[in-house]
Order: C-alpha cells, then structure tokens, then sequence
C-alpha cells in the first residue's frame, strides 16, 4: 500500500472535501485538474454531509484487503448539495437499505495494510443518526 | 486546583458503537454466572480508538460552533492506540481541521488517561497558550475471554474543547484536583494482547483509595459539600464501584444517574468518566453543578467540578449519549470476537 | 486513409490451460491467424492484453509475447485498456495499415486468468477502475454493475427480464467449439444461483478463462471482410461523476461515431456482439450500440429477434458469458467471430445472408468502449 497515496487523499477523504471551479461553480469530488469548462482555477469546497441512496449493491466477493468486511454495502449516495459519492454505508443490515435511505457521512476505517503497515481511514456513510 | 484565568467547556461530543454484547451470551459460551453490567458496546469491524474519537471530536466541534483551526491542541486519552507508535491525535486533529498550528499526543493512564488530557487542556487553556483545546477519552477496551474484565471491557468515548469562560461557556470549571501513587492493581505489558488486574485488590487500595482521595481533597479545597452539586459521575469500571464511591463521599443515587451508563455500554476505560460526564451535560440545566473523579489503574483519580450556563441549553444540538446507548444492535459471541479481531485468521 | 481487411482469423477454445504460458497461447492463436491469411510475416503486431502485469508479474509484455513468434526485429505494441483491450487494440491496429505505414498487421489479444487465484481476479478486475475514490470504497466490477442493474430494473425490466441476455448467451454457445460453456443455461437456474454483488447472480456473470484470438489486417482488395467503421470513446471513470448513471455515454459515442464512418445506421446491422460481462451490461451494450431505445434492451433479449434466426442476432457463439471472457483477448474474440460470419465460415452458427456486423467492447463500467464495424465486401 502506497503511503504517499494514502497522505496525498487525507484531506479530502477525510473531510469530505472536494473543489468548486471558480469560472463555472462545478463542484468536484474528487478534484480534477481541468474542469469541464476548461478552467484550471479551482477552490476547496466543503460537500454536504447528509444524503440519500440512489442504488446501491452487496458486495460478497471482495477485492484485497476488504474480505473480513463482506457482505458490506456500497452506494451511489446523492448528497444535499446535489453532489454524488461512492461509499459503503455501515451501521445496516444489506437487506435494509433501500432507495432513499438518508444517510450521513462517518469516519471509518477502510482497509489496513497487513498487520505492519499502515491502517487506512476515510469516510463512509451510515443512516442518519438524529 | 484552580486556573490562571477561568476556563470552561465550550463543546462535547460523546459516541458509544451500535453493537452490544450481553453478559448472558458470555455465560453461555464460558459456563460463567456474573454479570456485573447487563450489556456492554462493541465496536464495528471498521471501528476503532481513533474512528470513536473522530466522532465525539466532529460533534464536539460542532456543537462549540468554532473555527476548528483555532484549535491549540488535540490530545487523546486512551490504552487502545490502533498505532504502537503513531499519534491518534494527528488523525483526529485533520479530521476536524485543527491541523498544522496544533500540538496533539496520545495519552495513557489506564482508565483516566481521559482526564488526564482534560487536565492538561485546562492548563493550556487557562496558562493563556491556547484559545481552545481538545480533551478526548476514547477506548476499544481489551478483555481476556473468560476474564473477569471480558463482561466489561467496552467501546467509546467522548471529547471535550475547552475555551476561556465566556458566556458561550456550557459549563465552567471551578477546579480540580489529581491524585497519584503507585499501585499496581491493572496493567498491561508491552506487545501483550490483555491486561491482567488484582482481582480484589483493584477496591479497595486502588479504586476507592483514589476516588475518595482526589474528591474529598476537591470538595475540601473549595468548601462545597456533596449536596451543593446537582449531579455526580465516578468512574464506572462496573455498574457497583461508581454507587459505593457515592455512597462512601455521600452522593445519593439521584446524582449520578444519569451519568452511569455503565449497566448499558459496560466500562469504555478511557472514555468512561468522559461519557458519563457527556451524559449528565446531556440532561443539565443551566447553574446545576457537576462533580466528577475518575480512575485509571497504577494508580490515580482527577476530580473535577463544573457549573453548568445558559450556552448549555443551545450547544447540545443533535445525537445525545441516550441516543447512541438505545441505537443498538445485539451480537452474538462469535461476531464480537471477529469485531473485535480476535479471531486468528 | 486506405481501407483495411481482415485477411486471417485464429483464435484457441477458452479455456483454463494450466500446462501452457502466456506465451503458447498467444503464439498458437498468432500462427493460425497467420496461417488462415496464408502468410508467414507481418510488419507489425499489436498484443492486447488486460492483466499480464498482475497475473503473470509480466510488464514489457509485447516484446516478451513477440519473442515468443521467434522472429526478432518484429514492431510490437502491447495495448491496455481495461476489458476493452482488445477492441482498442484493433482500432490500433486499423490505423497502422489505414494510414500506409504497415502493410499486414497482427492484432493479437491474450489473456491467462488461470494463474491467479480468483479472489486476485476481483481484485484485478477493481483495477480497471479509478483507484483513490471508486476502488477504495471496495466495489468491484461486478458491483458497479450491480448498482446500474439495480437503477434499470426500478425503471425497465423485472430481474428475470434482464438475466435473460445470460440466457440467450448460453443458448447461442450451444455446439461452439471455442466456447468456455458451450451449454444452455435455464432463467430458473440462473435465477436461483447466489448473488455475485445483489442484484446480479453469480450465473450472470461471466467466468474466468484463458484465451487467446488473434486477426490479420492487410489493405483492403474489395474481397472477404472490411473494417467499415472504428471508433474509441470514453466517459467520466466514475459513475458518481456523470449526470445519468444509466447512460453510457462512451458506448454511444463510439457507436455512433463508428457508424458515421461505415455510412450505416444501426438498423442496417445484421448482427451484434455485445460485452454481456455481467447480463445488465449485455443490455445497455445493446442499447448503446442503437439496437434498442434505451431502456427497451431487456425487451429486445427477451423477444425472438436477438435469435440465431431473428432481426438482430446478437452474441452469436456465446458471448462472454459463455463463449468466455478472457479479458484482453475478448474484444478480438468478438470480431473474430464476426468475421466468421461475413466470410460464411459460421458453422452451425452462421447467420443467413450477413452483410454488417458490429462489436461493443467496453472497459470500466463503460468509462472506455471500443466500437468496431465489419462488412462484407460487395464484389
């Protein structure tokens, strides 16, 4: 596992954070260096926290380093501010998640690098807890 | 104890895991009969000391309504660092947004390493060195299967900014007190998976020693008496310990209450005095005073006492402690030991 | 730009060959293709090729798949994209003859999945995804699709509806010599196989094989099978990032595109191959490539015209997910068997009377596609 990887996506993966064009207002997630209107001017913008499921699948054969989480569910999550993310959602069964489902973003641990290296955190989501 | 200029809390967050393991399910796989707390938390395969504090610290900075980067120092208390060597803190602390003007350290102190670092955020806060910092008691606490421990040994924790008192203030401290000697009645090793403990002798010489010697020197120091305060949190290594300590200082049961949640989640180690002191902010009203002593074995007590403001009543927004005790989910023994990574694989 | 023909076609059964390397495959399907153009040289060859750098440690592969032909001072180019490898290579290797830089060029696409073990093939098959934000979620191919399967089964199709394009693979490999599975395959059996990533089940998605296919080009003489239309396209790599999860953008693009420049509409296709990976893909290859309206794919499947002897016939030695998919070699697998068909060397398989065939092959959840024409040349 990559380490300057893993430093290089803290921020974003960690806040959710992503970028708004300063020429157009498209916002990114994850950031790209040319945005669709060609612009390269970019300004760090914060997504939205809370969301909805869009569709969603149970993952019951995993890649590398994400086995001793099967079955786990992944999402294509709509978020308030329009934006839309990939993410487990944790804290369900599989077979309660459904379209619509709100949901809110947590941080977690994603995967870990044997028992040596190093351990990997980021967001995921999980049903809104009020 | 008291501050240079008064301090206070100006945010909390406090987060316990969704799953629960009954002490009837240990029974069953060990053949036990105990049950000195009915359930206790379990943390998520994908949970640990540093996702727990994560989430009391994003609430806590939420609820102070500041900018995080103003943040001087993040520290986290605990014995279940997920790094040997590596700081929780840093994590936390980009997480929230702290990061790069800020110290951050892991602290260990058994069980009160929690308050440890409020103790030490409270005297850079009240020294002037900071504007805010960030007191966290988190743990994922290691039981040995069929160990006394094992029913209690749970997952959680809470965290504390404390600020210059203002009235934003949600509680502010008036003072504190810490107590230390060595007295080895609970420890762990280097490099070993459990602890191991004195049995009995984790009582009397170590638990009710430290407890009652840190907070009769607070209430001495500044003249109150048990009845002054509205609510009272001891550290809750079981459901019994925290009543007798209250009983022993003269606390009644209707002052700790809603702090001891302990019956339900079991001992967070680190985060235990921290929740139950998140819990009781959870249900205060502006002017109720708090008394709290914690524990952490080897040995030695923080006692503290805050008043709770008016800002109380605006800065508790979302998620309470109730919310996340009765959010649960109940597992059997196999899965706890998987969530747990005890399972040899 | 000068026309180009396939003048040679070679492929081997997909199959798992334990006692064989990388490179025999690619040299035994490379010989016959060869050997059908009735030639002993080629100016050039193109190894496509998905996952030779995971699975057989092997990088620099076109030199290493080149040396294996004995011919040293061959130009060699290994081309990676995804699943769509093989498609992309061929649109490669059009080009090298179109342009009048090589006059006969071997396109060869090769796959060895039997080396690993299939938990590394999920985890490969992850790698043809963007890596910071869609591998780390800990989707894997199959649950991209499975998310798409999902959002077009709330809005066109029942499930039966849309496994039913696995079917029909299965019953068109039925007496296919290269064929993995060449035997039918019942909805009912399909239906009730566990789930691979919910809502797809495992017998909808097609399996790990070793293959190798490979194709001559030459320039074109008014004889046998021309390329009429090439194209590559791409799309935003994740489906978070694009406005219609169940548009695929680049499939359409490519086709249209490839269509434009073979002067034909989808209508005037006779037959199809489609990159039925997983059966929901299958379908929106189908629509992407214009041979239903979207969200009519499923329909199409399930009525007589994708049908050895229906309208459209599509997948017509099995597709994927019986045929095989032996990743990189698929695309090339794919025009081989067109080809088949418009030279009348079909077999029990043989379309009646085709004239056009078309082949979608996509890599990603569609964030590359590969769209190629074929034609029969009117004498």
């Amino acid at each position: 596992m990559s380490v300057p990887r893993y430093w290089r996506n803290e921020v974003p993966r960690y806040r959710l954070q992503g970028e708004e064009c300063s020429q157009c207002g498209a916002k990114y997630f994850p950031t790209r260096p040319v945005c669709k209107c060609g612009s390269t001017d970019f300004k760090p913008y914060k997504l939205a926290e809370r969301g909805e499921v869009v569709t969603w699948t149970t993952i019951s054969s995993a890649p590398t380093g994400f086995e001793k989480y099967v079955p786990y569910v992944v999402a294509l999550i709509e978020l308030e501010d329009g934006c839309k993310v990939l993410s487990q959602v944790v804290d369900i069964a599989p077979d309660a998640v459904e379209a619509g489902l709100k949901v809110e973003a947590v941080f977690r641990k994603v995967k870990e690098d044997g028992k040596e290296g190093i351990l990997q955190y980021g967001y995921k989501f999980r049903p809104v807890v009020e | 104890m008291k501050t240079g200029r008064q301090v206070g809390i100006i945010g909390y967050g406090a987060y316990v895991p969704m799953y629960r393991l009954k002490a009837s399910e240990i029974n069953r796989v060990w053949g036990g009969f105990g049950a000195p707390v009915e359930e206790k938390s379990v943390v998520a395969l994908d949970e640990d000391t540093i996702t727990i504090s994560v989430e009391a610290a994003k609430q806590a900075v939420k609820r102070a309504n500041i900018d995080p980067s103003e943040i001087g120092a993040v520290y986290v208390g605990t014995e279940s660092k997920p790094y040997a060597v590596k700081p929780s803190g840093t994590i936390v602390a980009e997480v929230i947004g702290a990061t790069p003007s800020v110290s951050t350290a892991d602290y260990e102190f058994a069980c009160k390493a929690g308050t440890e670092a409020m103790q030490t955020c409270i005297g850079l806060v009240g020294s002037g060195m900071h504007k805010y910092a960030m007191a966290i008691g988190a743990d994922t606490a290691q039981g040995r299967p069929q160990d006394a421990l094992e029913y209690t040994a749970a997952c959680g924790g809470a965290a504390f900014i404390f600020g210059e008192r203002s009235a934003e203030t949600i509680a502010y401290l008036e003072a504190s007190y810490s107590f230390v000697t060595d007295t080895p009645d609970f420890w762990r090793r280097s490099k070993e998976m459990y602890p191991r403990h004195g049995n009995r002798f984790t009582g009397a010489p170590a638990y009710f020693k430290h407890i009652t010697g840190a907070g009769k020197a607070l209430l001495e120091e500044t003249g109150y008496k048990p009845e002054d305060f509205k609510w009272a949190v001891f550290h809750q290594p079981n459901a019994k310990f925290p009543i007798n300590a209250a009983k022993i200082m003269g606390f009644s049961m209707d002052q700790i209450e809603p702090g001891l949640v302990s019956p339900r989640i079991g001992n967070t180690y680190a985060g235990s005095t921290p929740v139950g002191l998140a819990a009781t902010l959870d249900v205060a009203e502006p002017d109720d005073k708090i008394f709290v002593v914690s524990y952490g074995s080897g040995s030695g007590s923080d006692a503290f006492i805050f008043t709770v403001q008016d800002a109380i009543l605006e800065k508790r927004e979302g998620p309470k402690m109730e919310t996340f005790i009765e959010r649960k989910e109940y597992v059997d023994y196999a899965t706890y030991l998987k969530n747990r990574g005890q399972i040899i694989k | 730009m000068r026309k180009v023909k396939i003048a040679g076609v070679g492929l081997i059964r997909v199959s798992e060959y334990w006692d064989k390397p990388i490179q025999s495959l690619f040299a035994e399907a490379s010989m016959k293709s060869m050997k059908d153009a009735g030639i002993d040289a080629v100016d050039k060859v193109y190894v496509s090729n998905m996952g030779g750098s995971l699975m057989q440690d092997q990088l620099n592969l076109a030199a290493v798949m080149a040396d294996s032909l004995g011919t040293p001072g061959l130009p060699a180019t290994r081309i990676e994209a995804g699943s769509a490898s093989g498609g992309v290579a061929f649109h490669e290797a059009v080009q090298a003859v179109a342009s009048g830089y090589s006059d006969a060029v071997m396109v060869t696409g090769v796959e060895k999945l039997s080396d690993i073990l299939p938990e590394v093939v999920t985890t490969g098959l992850a790698m043809a995804e963007e890596q910071e934000y869609t591998a780390y979620t800990g989707v894997t191919k199959a649950g991209i699709a499975a998310m798409i399967h999902r959002l077009y089964m709330d809005l066109y199709a029942t499930p039966e509806e849309v496994c039913m394009m696995a079917v029909k693979s299965h019953e068109h490999a039925v007496g296919c010599k290269h064929a993995q599975y060449p035997f039918k395959m019942s909805l009912q059996r399909a239906m009730s196989s566990p789930m691979e990533a919910d809502p797809i089940h495992m017998m909808e998605c097609s399996g790990i094989g070793d293959g190798a296919a490979s194709l001559i080009l030459v320039p074109a003489d008014d004889e046998g099978v021309e390329v009429a239309g090439t194209a590559v396209s791409t799309d935003y790599t994740s489906i978070a990032a694009r406005q219609d999860p169940l548009e695929m953008k680049a499939i359409k693009t490519a086709a249209d595109r490839a269509y434009k420049m073979a002067k034909i509409k989808a209508t005037d296709i006779d037959l199809a191959e489609v990159q039925d990976d997983f059966s929901i893909n299958g379908v929106l290859g189908i629509e992407g490539l214009g041979l239903a309206k979207p969200g009519k794919g499923a329909k199409l499947v399930n009525s007589d015209d994708v049908d050895k002897e229906g309208k459209i016939p599509v997948n017509t030695f099995g597709g994927l997910k019986a045929r095989g998919n032996p990743l990189g070699a698929t695309g090339i697998y794919q025009l081989a068997e067109i080809a088949w068909q418009l030279q009348g060397k079909a077999g029990d398989h043989q379309i009646p009377d085709a004239k056009i065939g078309v082949a979608e092959n996509m890599g990603g959840m569609a964030s590359i596609c590969a769209v190629n024409v074929l034609r029969r040349a009117d004498k």
